[in-house]
């Protein structure tokens, strides 16, 4: 419970953290600062990479999470790459 | 090395890369650190994945996710044209939305819940199950294939969907609490299920328009399921990085929110459904004035400064780079040529920045509405690519219209203006647009790829 309340506690400072690290962004990188945190948010593959495999269902659930989480952070951090790699000033 | 170093050595990693997160969005905000710092995060990513992936119990079933994962993911990253990219972040954010529902499922399966953990499970399975199938739902709008919406009968059971899926994660939640005879043990399965048609019903009444608002929302409930998915692993890293997703994606959509003049609530709950009754259509409309491109032309010609207004429709049609072409052809013809871009233009906000960034527009030709509407009235020929609800001069004229209120780039008071449309039809809003049938304006029907080639090839004779 205490471990619990710590991470509690991380939670919301990273929250007001989030809020105030995109305040003037111009709109120009929005897209890109979209595909750039959903890139960020396939930090569910590091959750899914301490899943337990004890049963078989266990086991497909796990591999399930982690080939899903994979594309979604190599596409998504290519992706944005891509994008940000166009803006260029002449 | 043991093993208590080893987790040392782990949770200085996770540190390390929560640091690098952090740092990376922060330069993503600026246009001239954007790339390092979509690198940078990207670094923070290979740092904690690779830390736990050495740790998985079975190393097959890791290796062999990431590696195909990465394939897909790489192959349709590198492949997809810079017109679907707002399809294509909705798809990969549905996929890390599975991501964490699984991982919920999986920890409900290890059993032995305490009362903490178990809240954390529902509300993980909802979070992500619903930016799963509600970005599932958002890619199938934009790619054109689902155009299912508010009203529909197929709809609005999925909506009842959504709200027995509440009800239902209430109980869920509920059931330590509850006495024995209320508990069935399929409950779970039921929640599961349930979480998947919400989604459903979370997305599909929302207009096409308003989806780059929905993605943003869902980008940001990805990040929110990451995070509680991290306190039930009582994983640092995916609290550190899902929070940041979450809160940076929630200002990110308010900010979008605010460039339509709309609220949150409105765009998810009301959207536009009192356009088709609104006032502006029983208005007498005026006449429509077509031009040919022989005549544009010779405007064009003759015309000292031009305003490029682009929109969906310049995505569609894959006019990015003719439209480039144009403007360098008028610019050697002494012309001031810039390009108006509004902030939710297309079906992404910056969308056009993109596409146009694509094309080789250098960026510092593209101003806002609020540096251009100003000095409007200076600018000899607007020509409108494909846009529509964001030039609709109701939104500053007519209180009565659904979109009253939303900033536009003010192409009516341009001396002349050019519509570039494949027909009458509104936008995607359903509003009427008054400015096609003001006295300045001349439409030029057809694909607005095919119209700019025939007058590039008009500058080039």
């Amino acid at each position: 419970m205490e471990t619990l309340l710590l991470l509690g506690f991380i939670l919301v400072l990273s929250v007001f953290l989030g809020l105030e690290l995109i305040s003037k962004v111009p709109s120009t990188l929005h897209t890109p600062l979209m595909s750039g945190a959903n890139a960020i948010s396939g930090i569910a593959l590091v959750g899914a990479l301490v899943l337990s495999t004890d049963t078989q269902v266990q086991s497909v659930l796990a591999f399930i999470a982690i080939l899903f989480a994979s594309i979604n952070v190599f596409g998504g951090y290519l992706v944005t790459n891509r994008m940000l790699k166009m803006f260029k000033k002449k | 090395m043991n093993m208590l170093d080893f987790e040392i050595l782990q949770n200085v990693s996770y540190i390390v890369a929560s640091a690098l997160f952090i740092i990376g969005i922060k330069r993503l905000g600026k246009e001239s650190t954007a790339v390092s710092g979509n690198f940078m995060s990207a670094c923070g990513m290979f740092l904690a994945v690779a830390v736990t992936a050495v740790t998985f119990v079975d190393p097959m079933i890791a290796l062999i996710g990431i590696v195909v994962g990465a394939l897909i993911g790489s192959i349709i990253a590198l492949k997809v044209k810079m017109t679907s990219i707002p399809e294509m972040v909705a798809l990969f954010n549905g996929f890390g939305g599975l991501a964490t529902y699984m991982i919920a499922w999986s920890e409900f399966m290890n059993g032995n819940l305490g009362a903490a953990q178990h809240v954390l499970i529902m509300l993980t399975i909802f979070i992500g199950g619903v930016t799963f199938s509600g970005s599932l739902i958002a890619y199938g709008k934009l790619a054109e294939k689902i155009s299912l919406g508010k009203g529909h009968v197929v709809t609005n059971i999925f909506v009842l969907c959504l709200y027995a899926a509440l009800l239902f994660l209430a109980f869920s939640i509920a059931i330590p609490l509850l006495p024995e005879s209320m508990i069935f043990s399929n409950y779970f399965f039921i929640l599961l299920g349930l979480t998947l048609l919400a989604g459903l019903g979370f997305v599909l009444p929302i207009g096409g328009g308003d989806m780059p608002v929905v993605i943003s929302l869902l980008n940001s409930l990805s990040g929110i399921a990451a995070a509680f998915a991290g306190l039930l692993l009582l994983n640092n890293v995916l609290i550190v990085a899902g929070s940041l997703v979450g809160a940076s994606g929630l200002i990110l959509t308010v900010i979008m929110a605010k460039a339509m003049n709309r609220s949150l609530g409105n765009i998810l709950f009301v959207g536009y459904a009192s356009a088709s009754s609104s006032s502006a259509q029983a208005k007498e409309q005026g006449e429509v004035k077509p031009i040919t491109t022989d005549d544009a032309y010779l405007i064009l010609e003759n015309a000292s400064s031009v305003l490029v207004v682009p929109g969906y429709g310049m995505a569609v049609a894959q006019a990015q780079h003719v439209v480039r072409e144009l403007g360098e052809l008028l610019e050697e013809n002494g012309t001031e040529v810039k390009y108006g871009i509004h902030p939710v233009a297309g079906r992404m906000p910056g969308h056009m920045n993109v596409l146009l960034a694509e094309a080789n527009v250098s960026y510092d030709l593209l101003v806002e509405p609020d540096d251009v509407n100003p000095s409007m009235d200076n600018i000899d020929v607007a020509i409108v690519i494909g846009a529509n609800d964001v030039v609709n001069p109701s939104a500053t004229e007519e209180p009565g219209s659904p979109i009253y209120g939303m900033p536009i780039v003010e192409v009516h008071n341009a001396k002349t203006v050019f519509v570039l449309k494949r027909s009458m039809s509104s936008g995607f809003a359903g509003v009427e647009n008054p400015l096609f049938f003001r006295s300045n304006t001349r439409m030029l029907f057809g694909d607005a790829k095919a119209s700019i080639s025939a007058l590039v090839s008009e500058f080039k004779d």
